[in-house]
């Protein structure tokens, strides 16, 4: 069935729906990721995003039921340039179209894909809409208008607080959108993990006699989490922090740093971010359309992006505080960084 | 850590000839480190003893010596010019040998050279088999089961406990040579004994076979620091089993989802952080299609051939990148070009998919066993790149220049499912179509998958394009419509191949697509899948939307390249290509290359500015023309691959600088060359041209034996004999007539002569002659093949006379602008001309090199129109000056079975060496060293075996004193025509199986030209291969031989050029 992806500028992109068919609205971005689609899918950080593959494709290897980084997908909608219909791999079990569609996910095939990045990548981040109906412009943005992320986190946080049991370490993991990878690191380094919900309390947290607080990655702007980032004011000192991504940014802004949106974001497996202590420069799976514009006090830069100079992690000079804006639990992207959460884990004490 | 400033002057060692394992993309590599180098103004020295190579240009490095790659004279060269630095990573396996070689001969050290880039215990670390392993076992990398065996006996005692098959591989060689999969003892006895023979370490690797496992290649880079990135993967889609040269590989990998992507990537840069490589390195790895398991195969601690690949495939040039890191860069200081505003410290994204196909030598090497394995044989390889898979394996088949379109191969039509089934089982070059065909006829796809090993989504997107055939062969141009077409044309369909299927005319395809206008939209690599803002001007097409390439308002010239490197068609090209855009860019036009082989340097995007990598048909690159509007395009500098496209460029309005069809069809047309000839009144050899077999016959008389049969339009001699009587007449036309050879076979007087060669440049009312070359053996050997000595020795003055004045008269009277080739047979002053070239030839670059005259700079001139005056140029024959350089043909004819070693008119060599001395002797001194034929040897074995023709005139060719010096042993004729001349100390060997017994330094066997299958003769032959002996099949190379013998090797000296 023919579809259309409709950006907010007007611009239209025709190709053939698959997965669910239906409208969605979402903020269209793109991953330059050549692997890795079934854990870009269910990332909870690009819940009410329709995510554009650049590379052309997609569902070659199918779906397994091991890969995922939470129980379903939570973009808004897929843009490939080509669907594989028949996968090809050892651990393949379900094709993509078929995984979207039991999911009610749209996506839409056939897209030069390279185009459209072109014109994310000139205009910026742009809402839009993947419909198989012949809407007008007037109605593309109509639609286009009812999208509001403001509440993403709370979309996708856990309902409950629930406990991972890996070992001693009592780490409590503010749930704003985590992914499974992430849980997956501490519980292999021998934690006892506990997972809140978005809206927990520092005091319900605290009341877990955490030795160390992970802030997780998630959707949306951190502006509009004040809520969040007033409790998360009120464990800074209590007890070290860390955190991951739109973590590392709330943690940011609770410290009196400042956020700001970029352009069209980093989302890919392939960032360079320098060390500044070690000068050292690896590469690191990211997903953000957000960043750190200016540190806070007593916070020095950590990391910096290569390609940008973007703050790329951050360490409190004064209190046990440590974050990072990429992605060291990768899935998918490079393992360069698993390190790190041997540093975030050092900080429990 | 930034540049290293006590860096001041390199020693670079290049790769040396040409050879199957060892080709263009060392000089690829080469010229760019050594351009690396320049930027940072520090000097450059380069040895090199491959004349065709732009490496060893006079822009590309300060100081350049074409000398034999030998420890000997790379100390000669350290003491001259007293480099502080050396960098051997850049040229192949051959200059990581010499690396080895100078560490152990105490050379380095002596002389306090600083070794670039991976040091030599790396270097050491990574080629040694057993270092390896260790290593390996260290760091917890799997590998395959092996023992390194130095004998037979340990070989059959590790395959007792492994059992078999078993992969046999030879350490410190080229492409394999010698190795081989055995799958009983009797094969592993045979493939041991020449494996351990072809290494000359006399060690091999023999490991459990995982025949059928992936096989995936890891393209990854470390600076000193411990920065490390992997710049690009690469999937086989022919499993384990078949050398990666030979293998359709795919880029990036298909087929593996992140875990398996990253679990490889982790794994390779392990392997580079325990190596402590500083550069590129290319990790090869087999990975269980069935599990997570996964062994290292082996790595190439430098670049290579995978390496200029992955830079073609992703933009990101491995070799400039490798060569700073050795200057002391960190990846992080070092800019990505193709962004500009990037650093080399990133991993390219694709946004498209790459095919590289190989381009195998069986359509020259027609006896040749085609069975693919672990030796490689490509002589070359195509790349395409395309919006998807389908479309990027389309224009690959294309590219081979083989006249496919499409994965129909008629001749399987016909053949039953079972013989289809055994070709997909043992693969050769042509297994691709037999899986097609298993598809057409329905054949279950797991089943393929099943006997191939290949994954099963590569045979659905074969499929794919199967049931599209299928579909084009069951409706005619009515049931066309716009969406139809639009989707054969994204999947990377051309005209020819639609019409062909369709039984239409591929105008009409055209015109369709016209009054639609589904025309190519092209897009950029640029690395970063889009993702910055790029710079780069390297495009690819697709029939996307979008087209992302701006059209300037300059004035612009195309240049077609010459596509994949085969024999007769070789690097020579390349190097013309290059030199006619640097000018072209001199002169202020814009230049635009269409080529589409990933191992040279015409397709580094820097050397154009725009490049389009496109296969070479007419289609592509009439729709670059299209899209670009050029004043013209240059045609003579891409070899024949380039000058076939000119009738149909011509007949579509493009203008063609310097040449026109008509030259063209004066020159290649017999019909229209005799006439041109006769008046003008040069005379050629007596000779007719036939359509079928049956004139052939009929016109031997008037001609007399022997004649020699060539088709037209070919390369390097393809199908060209020499018949001496009508039985070799009777089998040499059947063989060129049965090939379904729809052109016109010439039949010409084959006269006994010395052969000279002209390379001259003409501005329309003038000619000048670089130089003239004679072949120093005679006529019947294809020039090619032949020993090329500039200046000519033995010409006379008339003689020079006559060829000046016939080179300037045929130049002028075919109204070319340009380049031209002309090739002579004299019989004492008699001049005939046997072949006229428009366009640059093979000697191009050599005689570039010795005379002085830059003849690509001056021929592009005067193609676009300047005259030697405007040039400041003086006409005529340019004196040459005291010094003699000899090029000598390199063979890799040991790569094959089935394949002859004698020369004849069919040229076989892959690349050539340059000897260059102030004698003759020390000329061919240095080319024989150079081809490994001049070891300084005591008192070397001579093996000989001559024809009855040889044997009548060998008292002409010798003295009974000129063999005092060897150890002579001959078959039993010719030790008794020996032993009349006098020479009694003869050892006979009486029958084949007594060769082995004894070591031979080098075999001289001549053959009567033609008949060259009888059998004893082709066993000795076989054998000198097989054993890596240098064989001698024409007398003259053998006297070229003992001349270089008698050379005091005390004086020779260095010349730089």
């Amino acid at each position: 069935m023919k579809a259309e992806l409709i950006l907010e500028n007007g611009m239209r992109f025709d190709g053939e729906a698959f997965g669910y068919l239906d409208s969605k609205v979402g903020e269209v971005v793109f991953n330059t990721g050549m692997t890795g689609y079934q854990e870009i899918l269910s990332d909870p950080s690009y819940y009410g995003q329709v995510v554009v593959m650049t590379f052309p494709l997609i569902g070659n290897y199918g779906i397994n039921f091991d890969d995922f980084e939470s129980s379903s997908p939570k973009v808004s909608g897929f843009v490939v340039r080509e669907k594989c219909h028949e996968s090809s791999n050892f651990r393949a079990e379900m094709e993509l179209d078929n995984y979207l569609r039991h999911h009610k996910i749209i996506g839409i095939e056939g897209v030069d894909t390279r185009a459209l990045t072109r014109v994310i990548r000139k205009n910026g981040t742009m809402k839009g809409v993947i419909t198989t109906l012949a809407l007008t412009d007037e109605e593309a943005l109509k639609h286009m208008n009812t999208l509001d992320l403001s509440d993403s986190v709370y979309k996708v946080t856990t309902k409950e607080a629930y406990e991972l049991s890996g070992g001693s370490k009592r780490v409590a993991v503010m749930d704003y959108g985590v992914k499974k990878s992430i849980l997956d690191q501490f519980v292999e380094r021998g934690s006892h993990v506990k997972v809140f919900p978005a809206g927990a309390s520092a005091e319900e947290v605290m009341a877990f006699n955490p030795e160390l607080v992970f802030l997780s990655n998630g959707p949306g702007n951190p502006s509009d989490l004040s809520e969040i980032v007033g409790e998360i004011r009120k464990m800074i000192g209590e007890v070290p922090i860390t955190g991951i991504c739109l973590g590392h940014q709330l943690l940011a802004i609770a410290l009196g740093g400042r956020t700001e949106r970029l352009k069209f974001g980093h989302r890919g497996c392939n960032h360079p971010v320098k060390a500044v202590n070690t000068g050292k420069v690896t590469i690191t799976s990211q997903n953000h359309g957000y960043h750190i514009s200016e540190l806070p006090e007593y916070v020095e830069a950590t990391h910096i992006s290569m390609n940008d100079g973007t703050v790329e992690g951050m360490r409190h000079t004064l209190l046990p505080i440590f974050s990072v804006q990429f992605h060291p639990e990768a899935s998918p992207g490079p393992w360069d960084n698993y390190h790190l959460f041997d540093h975030f884990l050092a900080y429990a004490n | 850590m930034p540049l290293n400033e006590t860096i001041k002057k390199v020693l670079v060692i290049g790769s040396g000839p040409i050879v199957i394992g060892q080709a263009a993309e060392f000089d690829y590599s080469g010229t760019q480190a050594c351009q690396a180098l320049k930027e940072e103004n520090i000097e450059v020295v380069l040895i090199n003893s491959n004349p065709a190579t732009i490496m060893t240009d006079q822009s590309v490095a300060d100081r350049i010596y074409i000398e034999p790659i030998t420890s000997e004279f790379i100390e000669m060269i350290i003491i001259e010019e007293k480099p502080d630095s050396i960098l051997v990573g850049m040229g192949g396996q051959t200059a990581l040998n010499m690396a080895i070689e100078l560490k152990e001969k105490g050379i380095l050290e002596k002389y306090g050279i600083n070794v670039l880039g991976t040091p030599i215990e790396g270097i050491i670390k990574g080629e040694d088999r057993e270092q390896f392993k260790m290593v390996m076992n260290e760091i917890g990398e799997p590998v395959v089961e092996s023992a390194i065996i130095k004998s037979v006996a340990e070989g059959l005692e590790f395959a007792g406990s492994t059992g078999y098959p078993l992969i046999i591989r030879p350490a410190y060689t080229l492409g394999g040579t010698g190795g081989g999969i055995a799958d009983d003892e009797t094969s592993l006895i045979e493939i041991l004994n020449s494996g351990l023979n072809a290494s000359p370490v006399h060690q091999v690797l023999l490991e459990r076979s995982i025949k059928g496992w992936k096989e995936v290649e890891y393209e990854v880079m470390r600076d000193a620091m411990g920065n490390k990135i992997s710049v690009c993967n690469m999937e086989n889609l022919d499993p384990v089993g078949i050398h990666t040269g030979d293998s359709i590989v795919v880029a990036p990998s298909q087929t593996l989802s992140d875990k398996e992507y990253q679990l490889l990537r982790q794994s390779a840069l392990n392997i580079i952080e325990a190596i402590g490589i500083e550069g590129g390195c290319n990790v090869q790895f087999a990975l269980n299609p069935l599990s997570f398991e996964y062994a290292v195969i082996e790595i190439n601690p430098r670049v290579s051939r995978s390496s200029a690949l992955a830079s073609k495939a992703t933009g990101y040039p491995i070799a400039k990148v490798a060569a700073k890191i050795a200057l002391g860069y960190g990846l992080d200081e070092i800019k990505n070009d193709v962004t500009g505003v990037t650093m080399a410290c990133f991993e390219p994204s694709l946004d498209y998919v790459v095919v590289k196909l190989p381009r195998l030598p069986f359509d020259k090497f027609t006896t040749a066993n085609k069975l693919l394995g672990t030796k490689m044989m490509a002589t070359g390889e195509t790349m395409s790149i395309g919006a998807n898979f389908e479309a990027a394996l389309l224009k690959g088949i294309r590219s081979l220049e083989l006249n496919i379109h499409t994965l129909k191969m008629d001749k399987f039509e016909t053949v039953s499912v079972d013989y289809l089934k055994e070709s997909a089982k043992n693969a050769d070059d042509e297994r691709l179509f037999v899986l097609a065909e298993l598809l057409r006829r329905d054949y279950r796809i797991d089943k393929i998958v099943e006997i191939t090993g290949i994954d099963k989504w590569f045979i659905d997107k074969i499929n794919v394009l199967v049931s599209m055939e299928r579909k084009l062969e069951s409706i005619s141009l009515d049931d066309l419509n716009e969406n139809i077409l639009r989707t054969y044309k994204k999947k990377g369909f051309s005209d020819e191949g639609i019409s062909g299927l369709m039984k239409v005319d591929s105008s009409e395809i055209k015109e369709l697509r016209t009054a639609w206008s589904i025309i190519p939209s092209y897009q950029m690599v640029d690395t970063c899948g889009g993702e910055f803002d790029a710079v780069s001007t390297y495009f690819y097409s697709t029939y996307e939307k979008y087209d992302e390439v701006e059209v300037s308002d300059r004035p612009k010239v195309i240049v077609i390249g010459s596509g994949p490197i085969r024999i007769g068609q070789g690097i020579e090209f390349d190097y013309a290509s290059v030199h006619t855009v640097k000018t072209l860019k001199k002169l202020g036009y814009e230049t635009i290359m269409i080529n589409n082989n990933p191992e040279t340097v015409s397709t580094d995007f820097n050397i154009s500015d725009k490049l389009y990598f496109e296969p070479l048909t007419e289609e592509d690159v009439m729709h670059v023309i299209e899209k670009e509007n050029p004043l013209g395009v240059m045609l003579q500098f891409g070899g024949q691959t380039a000058i076939k496209l000119s009738s149909y460029l011509s007949k579509n309005n493009v203008h063609i600088f310097g040449i026109t069809e008509e030259i063209i069809n004066r020159t290649e047309n017999r019909e229209e060359f005799d006439a041109f000839l006769e008046s003008i009144g040069v005379s050629r050899p007596k000779g007719v041209i036939l359509s079928d077999k049956r004139q052939g016959l009929e016109h031997i008389e008037s001609i007399g034996f022997p004649v020699i049969v060539r088709p037209s339009f070919v390369l390097g001699g393809q199908g060209m004999k020499i018949c001496y009587n009508q039985n070799m007449l009777d089998q040499a036309l059947d063989a060129i007539f049965i090939r379904d050879y729809s052109g016109f076979v010439w039949m010409d007087e084959f006269i006994d002569g010395q052969e000279v060669e002209v390379d001259a440049i003409s501005d329309g009312t003038s000619v000048l002659i670089p130089g003239i070359m004679e072949h120093l053996e005679r006529t019947g050997v294809h020039s090619g093949d032949s020993m090329t000595v500039y200046p000519a020795q033995t010409l006379s003055e008339t003689a020079i006379e006559k060829i000046v004045e016939t080179t300037e008269k045929i130049a002028l009277k075919l109204g070319i602008k340009g380049v031209i080739n002309i090739q002579y047979v004299l019989r004492g002053d008699e001049l005939d001309v046997i072949e006229v070239n428009p366009r640059a030839s093979r000697t191009v670059p050599y005689i570039s090199k010795v005379s002085g005259v830059p003849i690509v700079e001056y021929a592009t001139r005067a193609a676009m129109g300047e005259s030697f005056v405007e040039m400041d140029l003086k006409a005529g024959l340019v004196p040459s000056g005291s010094r003699i350089a000899v090029k000598m043909p390199v063979f890799s004819t040991q790569k094959f079975t089935g394949v002859d070693g004698a020369v004849g008119p069919e040229m076989k060599s892959t690349g050539e060496v340059l000897g260059i001395g102030n004698t003759l002797e020390e000329a061919l001194y240095k080319g024989f060293i150079s081809v490994n034929a001049l070891k300084g040897n005591e008192k070397p074995n001579i093996l000989m075996s001559l024809s009855d023709v040889t044997k009548a005139v060998l008292p002409e060719l010798l003295s009974s004193n000129s063999l005092d010096h060897f150890n002579l042993f001959a078959t039993p004729g010719t030790a008794s025509i020996l032993n009349e001349l006098g020479i009694l100390e003869v050892n006979v060997i009486k029958k084949c199986e007594d060769l082995n017994q004894t070591h031979f330094d080098i075999v001289i066997n001549t053959v009567t030209m033609g008949s060259n299958m009888e059998r004893y003769g082709y066993s000795i032959r076989e054998n000198a291969l097989k054993r890596n002996i240098p064989l001698f099949t024409s007398f003259e190379t053998f006297k070229a031989w003992l001349k270089a013998y008698s050379f005091d090797s005390e004086q020779k000296k260095l010349y730089v050029l």
